[in-house]
């Protein structure tokens, strides 16, 4: 035990490690936010396909090989977020299949980009790095944590300001437009955030995982509360536990980081399953 | 003016008109039933009504002080709420965020007026409760509620009680029928069954091919309802 503090004090010297458990905990505490409401509205798979543009994006990033890739990303991001709330309004299917196709599409014409372009040795690395995050966490610049930390502060005040009303749009969405409230704008705001949540948490963990940071405390959180707040709080609160435990253990173990914090939300959701079923049939 | 006015309205989807040419006027403390047939157009009105879609021409106003958002709505169960978890409270008290403007957090004058409302309604002792564990009859009162939190004057109700059994619907249809003659709510309600309109309802909607709006008196006196049998007979 004793081997383990001194380890983890050694590398808590490293301006680095601290800035990755920084930037993780805020990444994993915003994207559980939002990640109540998605699931909700049965929208999971739009943090999924966003997650695929914003790996073509950054392939794009390396590409021209501008100086800050996160923000790059970030605009196509949120571009591709507005485009596809657009055209998704008009009918279900049509915005499934354009989700689809945007997300398979952005995939593809990355990958083939950063093949055709790029001039690094460790080819299969650097996408593999995108794509899992193995260790672009540890690699971030001052810059880029600050950025995180900036967006991270306005996601959350975005959510404490607006939690009345996303609850009413997430809940029922015709009685919310109906009584005056402006569905198509939060609409909106609601699919930007989720643009940013998306590209801030690929640091953490990888385009591909970015959805289970996203889908795994707030469905953990449902088994167990019964009230909207009861399961916001319990999902964030779990989200930076899970993070937390993951990237120390990642830190000690030499695992990959995404990976690790995606299996450890994956055991707190079993285990959260478990406490669902005791408590029921403890109540009943 | 009456409270809600409905002139010369053709709806339907993308261009496409199922409904030409209706007028009607809904007065302060009507029991207005919507009769149809299935496709005849009666969920689209309601919206139109409720300004979620636009209509393709005419226009649907309102008046006698009553503005478009204060229209409370009790819609058909969506997939969504089927396991939300949100308990009675949060469910009721969102009813109240349209009068909130740009005000982030609920007044304690709203929060009042939604335990009021609990009250009302038969679910104050719920309030804690998950709504995805309650009864179809007691799911529709908490909705119910979060309706009257949003106004006092008018509330749509589209096939309300679907799929619940006769004790529970009809205890349900009391209810309505209460907050109609001694609160003054107006009621706009669409069903199929004829029955439970001519038991219930003021005035008579019928829309379909051919269409009749009146008392329900001059309804009956018409003979009208022939047009329901008389059509739903032909289609088949």
């Amino acid at each position: 035990m004793n081997a383990i503090f001194s380890k983890l004090t050694m590398y808590m010297q490293y301006p680095f490690v601290r800035y990755a458990l920084v930037v993780g905990v805020l990444i994993a505490f915003c994207s559980s936010l939002f990640g109540v409401m998605l699931v909700l509205r049965r929208f999971s798979f739009i943090g999924d396909g966003l997650s695929h543009v914003a790996f073509g994006a950054m392939a794009i990033a390396t590409v021209l090989k501008v100086t800050s890739n996160m923000l790059l990303a970030l605009i196509i991001t949120v571009v591709c977020a507005i485009l596809l709330l657009r055209t998704g309004q008009n009918t279900k299917i049509k915005g499934d299949a354009t989700l689809a196709m945007l997300s398979v599409g952005a995939l593809a014409i990355g990958y083939l980009l950063m093949n055709l372009f790029s001039n690094s040795s460790n080819l299969s690395g650097d996408v593999c790095t995108i794509l899992f995050g193995s260790v672009s966490i540890l690699t971030l610049t001052q810059t880029e944590v600050w950025l995180c930390v900036v967006l991270s502060v306005v996601v959350v005040s975005i959510f404490v300001l607006f939690y009345n009303k996303i609850f009413a749009v997430t809940f029922d969405e015709n009685f919310a437009q109906a009584t005056g409230t402006k569905v198509e704008l939060y609409n909106l705001l609601i699919g930007i955030i989720v643009a940013v949540i998306v590209v801030l948490a690929m640091n953490l963990v990888g385009s591909l995982l970015v959805s289970a940071l996203v889908i795994f405390p707030p469905l953990s959180a449902m088994r167990i509360f019964k009230s909207f707040k009861g399961v916001t709080i319990c999902s964030a609160a779990l989200s930076v536990f899970c993070a937390l435990i993951g990237m120390l253990v990642s830190i000690l173990g030499g695992t990959p980081v995404g990976s690790t914090i995606v299996a450890v939300d994956i055991a707190a959701f079993v285990l959260a399953c478990i406490i669902g079923k005791v408590l029921r049939r403890w109540c009943a | 003016m009456a409270q809600l006015v409905c002139q010369n309205l053709s709806i339907g989807y993308d261009g496409k008109a199922i409904l030409n040419d209706l007028s009607f006027s809904v007065n302060a403390g009507d029991y207005l039933c919507i009769l149809g047939e299935n496709g005849s157009g009666k969920s689209t009105l309601m919206k139109t009504i409720l300004g979620l879609q636009s209509p393709i021409n005419g226009k649907v106003m309102t008046g006698d002080g009553l503005r478009p958002n204060e229209i409370g709505y009790l819609p058909q169960q969506t997939m969504v709420q089927k396991d939300f978890p949100a308990s009675v409270r949060e469910v009721v008290i969102s009813g109240c965020h349209g009068r909130c403007g740009f005000r982030p957090f609920y007044s304690r004058k709203e929060k009042e007026l939604a335990d009021k409302m609990m009250e009302k309604m038969g679910v104050g002792h719920l309030s804690k409760c998950c709504y995805r564990e309650l009864s179809g009859g007691q799911q529709q009162r908490v909705l119910l509620a979060r309706a009257l939190c949003a106004t006092q004057k008018i509330l749509l109700l589209d096939e309300p009680f679907a799929g619940l059994d006769p004790k529970v619907t009809g205890q349900l249809y009391e209810l309505i029928d209460e907050l109609n003659h001694r609160d003054g709510i107006t009621i706009i309600m669409i069903s199929h069954d004829i029955n439970i309109a001519l038991e219930h309802a003021s005035h008579i909607l019928h829309i379909g091919k051919n269409v009749f709006y009146g008392t329900k008196e001059e309804y009956v006196e018409r003979g009208a309802w022939h047009m329901l049998v008389g059509s739903g007979g032909g289609k088949e």
